[in-house]
This record gives C-alpha cells, structure tokens and sequence, in this order.
C-alpha cells in the first residue's frame, strides 16, 4: 500500500468514526446498554425506532453476562460523566446506588404516572429512590415453589396451601427421603434467598436505607432469627441437597429433576429448560409431567410470603444529550403491548399487570397467575446506595449454610454489616 | 540463598574527593540529559499520588457523595486492623517467595543455556523468550483453559480424574504460580545472562589452571562476579511478583483466599467504589513496594548501576 492509499485508507476510517458517534442528518443515535438476552432488548429497539417515524435511531451495546460486571462498567463509565450512554437495562438492586449517585435523569410527573401506571407493585418500589421516580420498570421476575406432584401425593400434603411453611415442606421432604433445592452458594442468589425468607417473616435486612451509611441493620431480628433457623435447618436435616454450599440455580434445577428431586424455590425459566431437558432425553416426559408449582412457601403460616423480586428496569443517564429521544424510547420499549411481546420474545415475565391477562401469554406460561401474584407481592432486596455492602455481608456472614445457627449469624451479620458500612472492616 | 556466605572481592577503592573539571562536566550533562524524563515522572505519577493519599483520609464512596466525611488515619488502622488485608499479605508473600525462588534457579540454567549454546543459539534464545511476550492476561486464560475442570487436560495427562484446581486454595495457588513462573523466568534469564556476559573469562581459565572443578568454578568466580546482577534480577522480579494480579483475577476472581493485595485495591476502588478504603490499601500497597526495594538496596546492598554493565 502506497503512502498515499494509506493516508487516504486513514482518513476514511477517521471519517467513518466521527459519523459513527455524530448525528449525520440530524437524526439522533440513542445508545442502550443492555443486559444480555436473547436479543429481545435489541429487536424491541428496532421497532421503537420504526414506530418513532425515524425520529431516532438506537444504537444497543450489550453489557457482561454478570450482573455485578454490569454493574461495574456502568459505574465507571457514569461515574465518569459518559454521555455516550442514553439509556441502560439495571438491575433493581443497583437503581438506589446510581440514583443517590445522581447518575439517573429522574422522570418528571407525566411520565412517572405513565411508565409506572398497571405496573405490579414489586416492581414499583424497586424503580424510586426518595420518592422520585428514576427507573421505568420494564420486565419482573419472581421464584416459585416447583414441587413433584408424586411425593406431595405419596405424603398427602397441598403445596398450595397456605400451612405448607418451609418448615413443612423440610420435614415432608426428609420423610420421603428427598431433597428441597434453594440457592446457597455464596453468591448474589444466597442473599435473594435470605431476603425472601426475611421478608416473608416480616422483618427486613435493613432499615432506615436512606441514611445511606448510617442505616440501621435489622438482620438481627425475630424474623432474622426466623430465616436462619430455616437456612441452617434444613443445611442439617436429611433433606439437605447434594453439595448445597455450592449450589446455585442450576445445580438446584438437576438436583429436582433428578429421582430425589421433590421441593425447589427458582426462577419460572426452569418450566421451559425442563421441557427443553425432554427433548434432549436428559428427563423423561413422566418427570416433567410430574411438575407442578405454587406461590414461594410462606416462613409463618399466618402470614403470607413474600417471593424474591428480580428483572430490569430501563433508566435514563442523567448525561444525555438526547433527553427527550431516550424518554420517547422508554416509554415504547415499556408499554404494555411491548411488555407482552418482550415476554413472548425473550421469556421474561411484564412489569405490567394487565399482560398476564394476553392470551397468547396465558398459553405460553400455564402458570402466569401465580407469576402475577408473586410479582405483585414480592418483597425486593434492600433498597439501599449501599446495596453491595448490605448484600455481600450477608453472604460472607450466612456461608455456609451449615454453620448457620439462630440468633447466632444474624447477630453476627448484622454487626459486620455495620462495620463495614462504617468503614470500621473491609469486604 | 547461600549467595551470602559466598566471600566478595572488597569494592575497589572510592576515587579521591576532588573531582576532576571533566567529572563534574559529565555529572552535570547526566543531570540535564535525565531532567527531562524526571519532570515527566513526577508531572505523570505525582498528581495520582498525592491524590490517593488525600483520597484514603476521608471514608468516602464513590456513588455517596453526600456521605464523604474525614477519618484521617482511620482507613490506615482499618486496613491493617483487618483480616482481609492480612490474609491478602499472605497469599502475596508466598506467591512471590516461591515463584522468584523457583524462578531464580530456573532462570540460571536458562542464561546458562543461552551462553553456552553453540549452534542454533538465536532458536533457543527465542524459545527461552517467548513466553515472555505473551500478554499476561492471555497466559493466565492458557493456564486455566489447560487445568479447568471442563476444557483441561491437565487432569487426563496426569490421571487426577475430577481433581478442581481452582477449588481449593493450594491448588489454585500452585497453578497460579506455575504460570507466573513461566511467563516471567525468560525475563530472569536475561538479566542473569547479562551478568553471565560480565564475569571475565580470563579469570574462568586461572580457575581451571589452578585445577578448580567446574562446581568451585561456578561457587567461587562465575557467582560472587555476578553477584550485582543477580541482586538488581531479584529486586525486579521481587517488585514484580509482590504486584501480581492478573492471574488470580482471571483464573479464581479471588475466591478461596488466592486474593493478592493489588486485587484486594482493585476490589476496594473499583467494584465497590470504596475510595477512602481502597486509596489507603494502595498506598499501603505502595509502601511495601517501597520497603522491599529499601531491604534490596540498602539491606543486601543491590547495586543499580550494575544494570548498565559498564564496569
């Protein structure tokens, strides 16, 4: 290639990179970070876009698989003031830390009311950070009980019924000679698990969240004690799972499809890899007949639980340098009937109420009425700037399960949640 | 290390105190000719220092600034108060202790190979080197595809069935530091063959004159010549290996307390965005940096200019 060819060739590239990242013909890119899917995220960005009469276009980016990873490039880029992201795909968790941050453009009082209109509750009070709305819900997600219908038989309990407590469910479980499959590796889904069992109980982790550091850890509670004689007893009961300190939604998923399997708590995406697991002879159809579901059982027969809360919401960088662009984009990729498409599409579950009641939804999820409810009454993860502290203490402190004894670990977590939100330990 | 029982030559003489005109001349272009490297050193590095040492006074996170508030030493006492930092210190230590003591012995008969060699030497120079061109972050990716329990072949060669080394904690260390010691003991070698170069053959030859086997030969004229260069390979391989992270990062994201303490800063700053915390663990880590090179240059009396090889 000759000097000139070169410089040319450079030029070129240099040109084609500018146009990349400029408006050529003042039509605004909008740039989206998402968490990995099957593609959804991006096919719905393509739609907005049509709809909006190429008023946009969307440029999707697509974050690490972990969502700890997410986490950590959207905050070094944000914290950064990086105007190249519009607009990103968040894990509720983290909506507290980046909005307290001032990271998240706040919606104002007609779009609040639009975005979070039909929206089930669980969701709607993970997308606030001091009573302004910052995150559009987008899709839920929720754990339910998986159980085999042939030993719920065999021990002649109801699953469904409100006096099947976990308590319950480890000495049927034991009796029959099976196994109950959770989440107990340590890792982000040991704390949703613990949450839930908090939650359920009536208790929460912590209080008082918007004192930011100074928030009070209420772990060591009746209902902190509640949850750990849960975790702990069924660590030390023959109900136990195969290699339970190391377990996490998977291994949980081989553990019930296998000839112990009798009681799991997980995410509603096991229905279909059982039905896939068929296919690819790993199950036979009478196991996956065998299947059946009900709401997360409760801690306290009295008192009905509270299902674990997952899913993404959509918020918009507080950099943006198309505000209104990306608000436009929000609103379609969160509107009910893209809510239902997503769910179709991807298998994610709506934000929205009224997608349970698609027909077309109704016969994909034979148990999306219960995803409903769980959704609707889900207790979320502590709603704090301090989220990762709060939930890795959590981990560090309940692992493994094993060694956790009531009131023991709780007093013991909570106290090292203190510290190391005062800075008095390290994580 | 025996090196220290080994009887040095007394260094010659320090020349007299007067310096001559063309001395001073000389001393002075030095200065001049490194001024220029030295202000972009400081104007680079000192900002990002000092600001660190600023940032580790105040209990400060990132994504809470409203929450800032100053500690003073108290991320100090924190840090050094916790296990955390000193189970980190740990696992650092040993994996430095043992990889450049592995590396040191290693290194030696590579240079060896590398001078004595007589046909094919730039091949084997060239193999001896290559894994030292290999991006750090790559060879960590090679060594844990090669033991990992789904991709590894390590276990089939070797007969250990199921066997996790990324499980356990000595398990994973010994494969984290196999693949520090292969990646860096071609840089060893080559330090060690400049000092191989230095030792005069003139004095090799009065050796065997004198009927000195090669053993007496390699104790007492081929080491004690390269002593220099051995302390200033030890120094860089030391300070490197005391930084590691790449490895354990890659291969164990820390778990099973293989966590060294730059990742332990790394963790500190950037995932939990804990600045005042993670500035103290730095400049602590900055610190003992600066002791062992102290304990190199003053303790065991390294000699940096013998980099150069001028004498």
């Amino acid at each position: 290639m000759s000097r000139r060819t070169a410089t040319a060739a450079a030029l070129l590239l240099a040109a084609s990179m500018l146009s990349a990242c400029g408006d050529d013909g003042g039509v605004p890119t909008i740039t989206w970070y998402i968490n990995p899917d099957n593609g959804g995220q991006a096919r719905l960005a393509e739609r907005c876009a049509a709809d909006a009469g190429g008023t946009y276009r969307v440029d999707v980016q697509v974050l690490p698989n972990d969502a700890s990873q997410q986490r950590e490039q959207l905050v070094r880029r944000l914290a950064a003031k990086d105007s190249s992201i519009d607009v990103m795909s968040l894990d509720p968790p983290f909506v507290a830390e980046f909005a307290n941050a001032g990271f998240l453009r706040p919606f104002d009082q007609a779009d609040a009311t639009a975005l979070t209109d039909g929206v089930l509750r669980g969701p709607l009070q993970t997308a606030s950070w001091k009573d302004q709305l910052v995150a559009a819900p987008f899709w839920a997600n929720t754990q339910l009980l998986w159980y085999r219908k042939s030993v719920a038989e065999a021990a002649g309990v109801d699953p469904a019924s409100p006096a099947f407590t976990w308590d319950e469910m480890i000495r049927t479980a034991a009796g029959q000679n099976k196994v109950v499959g959770v989440q107990a590796n340590r890792y982000e889904g040991y704390m949703v698990w613990i949450n839930a069992l908090v939650t359920s109980a009536g208790g929460e982790i912590i209080s008082d969240v918007e004192a930011g550091k100074d928030a009070t850890p209420t772990i060591d509670s009746e209902a902190g004690d509640k949850a750990a004689a849960i975790v702990g007893g069924l660590a030390r009961s023959p109900a136990v799972p195969p290699a339970m300190s190391t377990m996490g939604e998977e291994e949980a998923r081989s553990a019930f499809q296998s000839d112990a399997g009798a009681f799991m708590v997980n995410w509603p995406y096991v229905y279909n890899a059982a039905k896939e697991s068929v296919a690819a002879g790993g199950i036979t159809q009478q196991t996956f007949d065998d299947i059946a579901w009900a709401r997360f059982p409760r801690v306290d027969a009295g008192l009905p639980s509270k299902p674990p809360l997952g899913g993404i919401n959509l918020a918009v960088s507080a950099f943006t340098t198309h505000a209104e662009q990306t608000l436009d984009l929000v609103r379609c990729a969160t509107s009910l009937p893209n809510n239902v498409e997503y769910m179709l599409d991807a298998g994610n579950p709506a934000a929205r109420g009224a997608a349970y009641d698609d027909p077309r939804v109704r016969e994909a999820y034979p148990m999306a009425d219960v995803i409903r409810q769980s959704i609707n009454d889900a207790g979320p993860r502590p709603i704090t700037p301090y989220y990762n502290d709060v939930s890795t203490s959590v981990q560090i402190t309940w692992h493994p399960a094993t060694d956790v004894t009531a009131p023991a670990t709780p007093d013991e977590s909570a106290a090292f949640m203190s510290d190391v939100l005062q800075g008095k330990r390290l994580l | 290390m025996a090196l220290t029982d080994v009887r040095v030559a007394p260094p010659e003489p320090e020349p007299a105190a007067e310096i001559t005109d063309r001395a001073r001349h000389e001393r002075r272009l030095g200065l001049i000719l490194s001024a220029p490297a030295f202000v972009v050193m400081v104007f680079v590095t000192a900002y990002p220092l000092v600001y660190a040492v600023v940032l580790s006074l105040y209990n400060y996170r990132l994504t809470d600034p409203a929450g800032r508030e100053f500690v003073g030493l108290g991320n100090y006492a924190t840090v050094l108060t916790d296990p955390v930092w000193w189970s980190d210190f740990g696992t650092t230590l040993i994996i430095t202790v043992v990889s450049v003591a592995v590396e040191l012995v290693l290194g030696f008969a590579f240079a060896f190979v590398m001078y004595r060699v007589i046909r094919g030497r730039s091949w084997v120079r060239t193999g001896i080197l290559i894994p030292y061109g290999i991006v750090t972050v790559v060879s960590a990716y090679i060594w844990q595809f090669a033991f990992q329990l789904d991709s590894g072949f390590v276990n089939q060669w070797f007969g250990l069935g199921d066997f996790n080394f990324f499980g356990e904690r000595w398990s994973a260390l010994f494969v984290i530091i196999l693949s520090e010691i292969w990646k860096t003991t071609p840089f060893i070698s080559l330090l060690l063959l400049a000092g191989l170069v230095q030792v005069p053959e003139e004095m090799q030859e009065a050796a065997r004159v004198d009927g000195a086997t090669a053993w007496q030969r390699l104790w007492r004229v081929t080491l004690p010549n390269m002593k220099a260069a051995i302390m200033v390979a030890l120094l860089f391989r030391t300070l490197d290996a005391w930084r590691i992270f790449d490895n354990p990062f890659i291969m164990t994201r820390g778990a099973n307390d293989t966590e060294t303490l730059s990742f332990l800063a790394y963790r500190q700053n950037v995932t939990l965005v804990n600045l005042g915390a993670g500035s103290a663990v730095s400049v602590l880590l900055f610190l003992t940096v600066v002791v062992i090179a102290f304990i190199f240059v003053k303790g065991f009396r390294t000699d940096l200019s013998q980099v150069r090889g001028d004498r």
